[in-house]
């Protein structure tokens, strides 16, 4: 099972934080800044490993990956296999990749909805229901479709919400 | 639509004006978002759904990512579900599963937003819902969508299939009678071809088995189906999680699975699946020795490797072999030494785990200097993750792997040394344990607690003072057996102990009580050796009278190594002469004098009581010293009789209490313990219990300060910090000379007193790894050469309480009413195999005996209550019952179930669906002890 999934830069901002267990915002904020406490300390080049139990509680890991500016967390307990969600990690930047043409920080601040949709294809409530890049495009382009389909019904066109869902 | 609502949608900010906002404000990043959360309060009462679902989308954006409450959006976001738009949607369902939980007082109007939703012919929709379902599902709701998701379960769309599979996993967590109705349309899936769905539902089940693998046992075949079809790495995976679940529960099943695990780890190039199948291995299955050899040799590749996070998972397997076979360990040693500098944290830490597993009592001292010296040169953290699980490691089941406990004592010395060195605390704790319960070491705990106390550079280092409080309540406690008392006391006296926090100052003190007592009691009873009136039961027979008229100038170097032995205690020989006492009465005036006025209770009390004491005897002693010495005898009765009694009280011996001491305290008449005390917590409600032990008002330091100025050491700038020390040690030895030992006499101790982070042992580091290597190499040699000459001293253990704490908790059989539905759906519905249609034909007549054998326990499964642990084990002895009627004679049982169990293994080998139907035509000939295996053979 997946417990967490976030994002976040190398200053530590959050950029994306899923977390698929209830958890108050305040807890939230603590266990964001508690990994990053962490992992701004650690040099390049070594394992992908930090120690997650001390900021999650037993039985729980945290895999990350380092690309450009950002940090890809995502912690799990003992019903996943690590070097299986590093390869995740790798399917989910590789479809930002796609998505949005050379992905960098700024689409992922720009385009929260979509980042989410991508996510939300990959993992469904904890579980990892689909690896394959190219599948999660169409779903999310599909999604993408019905959206703009069903703003485009509207009666009065908004300059606003035109550009809101991207 | 309303004007006013159609000007608030044209000019309200979208999400990506707030983030552009957010960026380029110039007011401060929490004035603007709480600007914007003021507008949103605003647009998301708006009746228009347009309007009310961007201000939600903003909302959730600065809820999930500025961590701001929500909480006040819940209906709000109820009102944008029931939009019939795919957009706004999408929003409502975000915000939703952003914010939800158990106790939202809305929940429970969502329910038919779901249903509709769930029964949406547009699949995107439904996956929406699906996915807020899994995120938000509580019993009411999981009841009340159970219909839904069981009609997705078998959905056409494997988009939509697969979620509900992994829906299901809360639904049956939240409401376990679900399973009930969907738990058989989930195994059919584990016969679906489509590797996403197949991913899913075994996913869903490895989860399931986590918790009680046992329920699962029944579905071995399919799942042994899967593990040999499946290409992909995903499903292998997971299927390997399921099977080191079930495996270990039975043994014939951990037989056959280790054929096709061994395969995939020898075909597969997948890494991840490569170490699930070693992790499997070395844990689930340990017991196949080829098994093993094969996996540790996979292992092997992982630790030679240049990707360092297969070395880190190298190491954490190996150390889940290193449990049962050890040799694993050995065999790998020079890549695990090697590991202890590396670079990474993580790899550090694993190899140390490591190599603290290959400790054992012939090579422990070895493997401590090596990992000392380790810790001397590396970074703060990790230094002490080595200090630490030393200590751990050597306390272990009361210091079981340690002989040699005077080496242990001097390595505890030796380490608090350590510059970086945090563990103050765990020192202290094993310095006083191993003093109450090893008598042998007590020697030795005395030399090494001076060699800490005596060294003022330690006084500066806060982590310490745990340890210096230990030594000085060691050297207090045993100090009959130190060489030069009066040292000791010098030591405990000495002017930067104002530097230590005022609790370790009280246990200062009162070692300073202690010390003394036992001074001025020698000098006495050896005043009286010479007296022919006095007894001679304490007397120190290697005292004689002379020795103490001795020259003070040279008792260092003439007493040194004079230690006696008077039944069976070791006596400190060093002449206690007049004069000394003389010097150290008059010290503890000084010294102490100021601290009558401490704002510390605790320290202001003993240095009373002490001072009270020397109070008493002073006079005395100061008389006889001046007048004659021998013929004072009447007068010094009396003080004699008051340190005597000091001394008797003083030395009656502490011992180590077990933690049920206070249970076996019979109980005095007329002791009422019953009595309902609640009538004084309305008298004491008042009275406010103090927030620590210490009462203090001001800055202890401060007072300490005045106080030091009159002490006989004049040295008024004692509050600096620790670098400062040297040349303060340099005046204290310049004065006190006379007390410090003299270089010759004890190696441990260089002339300079080397302040504390200064490391006599840095040289040879450098050849430390080849050394372990080494070591380990001979620790592991099964030949055990005794190298302690001397036996293990006794260490006193308690009845039962220092015993391990056994983990005496049974895996307690998970009754819960999740695996106890599982179970009856598994074995109730087994006359109606997920299997296939055909098999309900070849088994109808043995199974129409069976339903009548299963009547009973059906209905009333389904009559009876869930989560009711009476009835379910109620269920399961009928379960039991049934079957051992068919068991046809209880003797051939066992026979038979061999042969049987040979038989299918056999067949089972050529695998397939047809095969499993074959053997659950056998009759049944397994024990009733196990009442799941004979089930999952059908």
């Amino acid at each position: 099972m997946i417990k967490a999934v976030m994002v976040m830069n190398t200053q530590g901002k959050t950029r994306l934080a899923k977390f698929y267990e209830y958890l108050p915002v305040e807890k939230q904020q603590e266990l964001i800044r508690g990994v990053f406490a962490v992992l701004c300390s650690r040099a390049e080049n070594v394992s992908n490993f930090i120690d997650a139990e001390s900021i999650f509680g037993p039985d729980s890991r945290l895999v990350y990956k380092h690309f450009a500016t950002l940090y890809f967390v995502f912690v799990f307990d003992s019903s996943e296999n690590e070097l299986a969600v590093l390869d995740l990690i790798q399917v989910f930047v590789e479809t930002l990749d796609r998505c949005f043409k050379n992905v960098c920080e700024l689409d992922v601040v720009f385009n929260y909805s979509k980042v989410h949709t991508i996510l939300d294809e990959m993992i469904f409530g904890g579980q990892v229901v689909e690896t394959s890049s190219s599948e999660i495009m169409k779903a999310v382009e599909e999604i993408s479709k019905l959206e703009a389909a069903s703003n485009a019904i509207t009666l009065i066109p908004k300059s606003a919400s035109g550009w809101r869902s991207r | 639509m309303s004007g006013p609502s159609l000007m608030d949608s044209l000019f309200q900010p979208s999400l990506e004006d707030l983030i552009k906002g957010l960026r380029q404000q110039l007011i401060g990043e929490q004035a603007f978002i709480s600007k914007s959360l003021e507008e949103i309060r605003k647009e998301i009462k708006s009746t228009d759904l347009s309007t009310k679902s961007t201000a939600l989308l903003k909302l959730s954006y600065l809820s999930n990512l500025h961590f701001q409450d929500m909480s006040f959006a819940a209906f709000p976001a109820l009102e944008v579900l029931s939009s019939p738009r795919f957009s706004h949607k999408k929003i409502a369902y975000h915000a939703i599963s952003l914010s939800f939980h158990d106790s939202t007082p809305v929940l429970l109007l969502i329910t038919n937003h779901l249903r509709k939703d769930l029964n949406s012919t547009n699949e995107f929709e439904v996956s929406l819902s699906l996915q807020c379902l899994s995120r938000i599902a509580n019993v009411d709701l999981a009841r009340d969508l159970t219909p839904e998701v069981f009609a997705l379960l078998s959905s056409n769309k494997f988009y939509v299939r697969k979620r509900a599979v992994a829906v299901v996993l809360r639904v049956f967590e939240k409401y376990p009678d679900s399973v009930r109705v969907c738990f058989k349309r989930l195994v059919e899936n584990l016969e679906n071809s489509d590797p996403q769905v197949l991913s899913a539902v075994v996913g869903v089940f490895s989860e399931l088995a986590c918790k009680d693998p046992r329920s699962y046992l029944p579905l071995a075949p399919e799942f042994y189906k899967i593990l040999v079809d499946s290409k992909n790495n995903w499903i292998s995976i997971k299927v390997l999680k399921i099977f080191s679940k079930l495996a270990p529960l039975e043994p014939r099943l951990a037989k056959r699975v280790v054929e096709p695990i061994c395969d995939l780890m020898r075909n597969t190039g997948a890494k991840s699946l490569l170490f699930e199948c070693i992790r499997t291995v070395v844990t689930s299955l340990s017991e196949n020795e080829s098994a093993v050899r094969l996996a540790v040799g996979k292992v092997r590749e992982f630790l030679e490797d240049e990707d360092p996070n297969l070395k880190y998972l190298g190491l954490q397997a190996l150390r889940i072999v290193a449990e049962k076979h050890l040799w694993a360990v050995s065999e790998n040693k020079e890549v695990v030494i090697k590991s202890l500098s590396d670079a990474d944290p993580n790899i550090k830490i694993e190899s140390l785990r490591l190599v603290m597993a290959m400790v054992s009592e012939h090579n422990v001292s070895e493997i401590s200097r090596v990992l000392v010296n380790y810790a001397i040169k590396s970074d703060p953290v990790f230094c002490n993750e080595i200090l630490g699980s030393i200590l751990s490691t050597c306390s272990r089941n009361l210091y079981e792997i340690i002989v040699d406990f005077d080496w242990y004592v001097s390595l505890l010395g030796e380490m608090s040394r350590i510059a970086h060195c945090q563990m103050g605390d765990e020192i202290e704790n094993q310095l006083i344990d191993i003093g109450l319960r090893v008598k042998d070491v007590r020697p030795e705990l005395v030399r090494v607690a001076r060699d800490l106390l005596i060294d003022p550079a330690l006084l500066g280092n806060s982590f310490l003072h745990g340890v210096l409080s230990g030594a000085a309540w060691a050297s207090g406690e045993y100090v009959e057996f130190s060489r030069n008392p009066l040292e000791l006391m010098e030591a405990l006296l000495q002017p930067r102990t104002s530097l230590l926090p005022p609790p370790i100052r009280a246990i200062y003190i009162q070692a300073a009580f202690k010390v003394l007592v036992f001074c001025l009691h020698t000098c006495f009873m050896r005043g009286k050796s010479i007296a022919p009136s006095a007894s001679l039961d304490n007397l120190p027979a290697g005292v004689s009278a002379s020795a103490s008229y001795e020259s003070f100038d040279d008792f260092s170097v003439e007493n040194g190594a004079d230690v006696a032995v008077v039944h069976g205690q070791t006596c400190a020989s060093a002449p206690i002469t007049k004069e000394s006492i003389v010097n150290i009465l008059n010290m503890v005036e000084l010294a102490l004098g100021p601290l009558l006025g401490s704002h510390d209770v605790e320290v202001q009390e003993r240095a009373r009581n002490l001072l009270g004491f020397v109070d008493l005897t002073k006079p005395e002693i100061l008389n006889s010293s001046i007048h004659e010495k021998r013929d004072s005898e009447g007068k010094r009765v009396e003080s004699s009789k008051i340190i005597k009694l000091m001394h008797d009280a003083f030395s009656k011996e502490l011992g180590p209490v077990s933690l049920s001491a206070q249970g076996k305290v019979s109980l005095p008449d007329g002791l009422v313990l019953k009595e309902n005390l609640g009538d004084l917590e309305m008298i004491c409600g008042d009275i406010e219990p103090p927030s620590s032990n210490s009462f203090s008002f001001g800055s202890p330091y401060e007072e300490e300060k005045d106080g030091l100025s009159f002490s006989n050491l004049q040295i008024r700038d004692d509050n600096e910090q620790s670098n400062e020390s040297t040349s303060l040690l340099a005046a204290h030895r310049k004065r006190h000379g006379l007390y410090y030992l003299s270089s010759g006499k004890s190696e441990m101790i260089s002339n300079d007193y080397p302040p504390a982070s200064d490391h006599t042992l840095q040289g040879d580091i450098n050849d430390n790894a080849d050394d372990l290597v080494k070591l380990t190499a001979e620790s592991l040699i099964p030949k055990r050469k005794p190298k302690h000459g001397k036996p293990r001293p006794v260490v006193v253990k308690l009845d039962e309480v220092d015993e391990k704490p056994v983990a005496m908790k049974q895996p307690e059989s998970r009754d819960d009413s999740l695996s106890g539905a599982v179970r009856d759906v598994l074995f109730g519905s087994e006359d109606i195999p997920p299997t296939s249609s055909q098999s309900n034909l070849s088994n109808s007549s043995k199974r129409k005996g069976k339903e009548k054998q299963h009547t009973d326990p059906h209905t009333e499964s389904k009559v009876s209550a869930v989560g009711d642990g009476n009835s379910s084990s109620r269920r399961r002895k009928d379960r039991s019952q049934g079957k051992e009627r068919r068991h046809r004679s209880p003797r051939k049982k066992n026979d038979e179930e061999r042969k049987d169990a040979d038989q299918k293994e056999k067949k089972k080998s050529s695998g397939g669906r047809h095969k499993s139907r074959q053997r659950a035509e056998e009759p049944l000939k397994v024990p009733a002890q196990t009442p799941v295996i004979p089930d999952f053979l059908l």
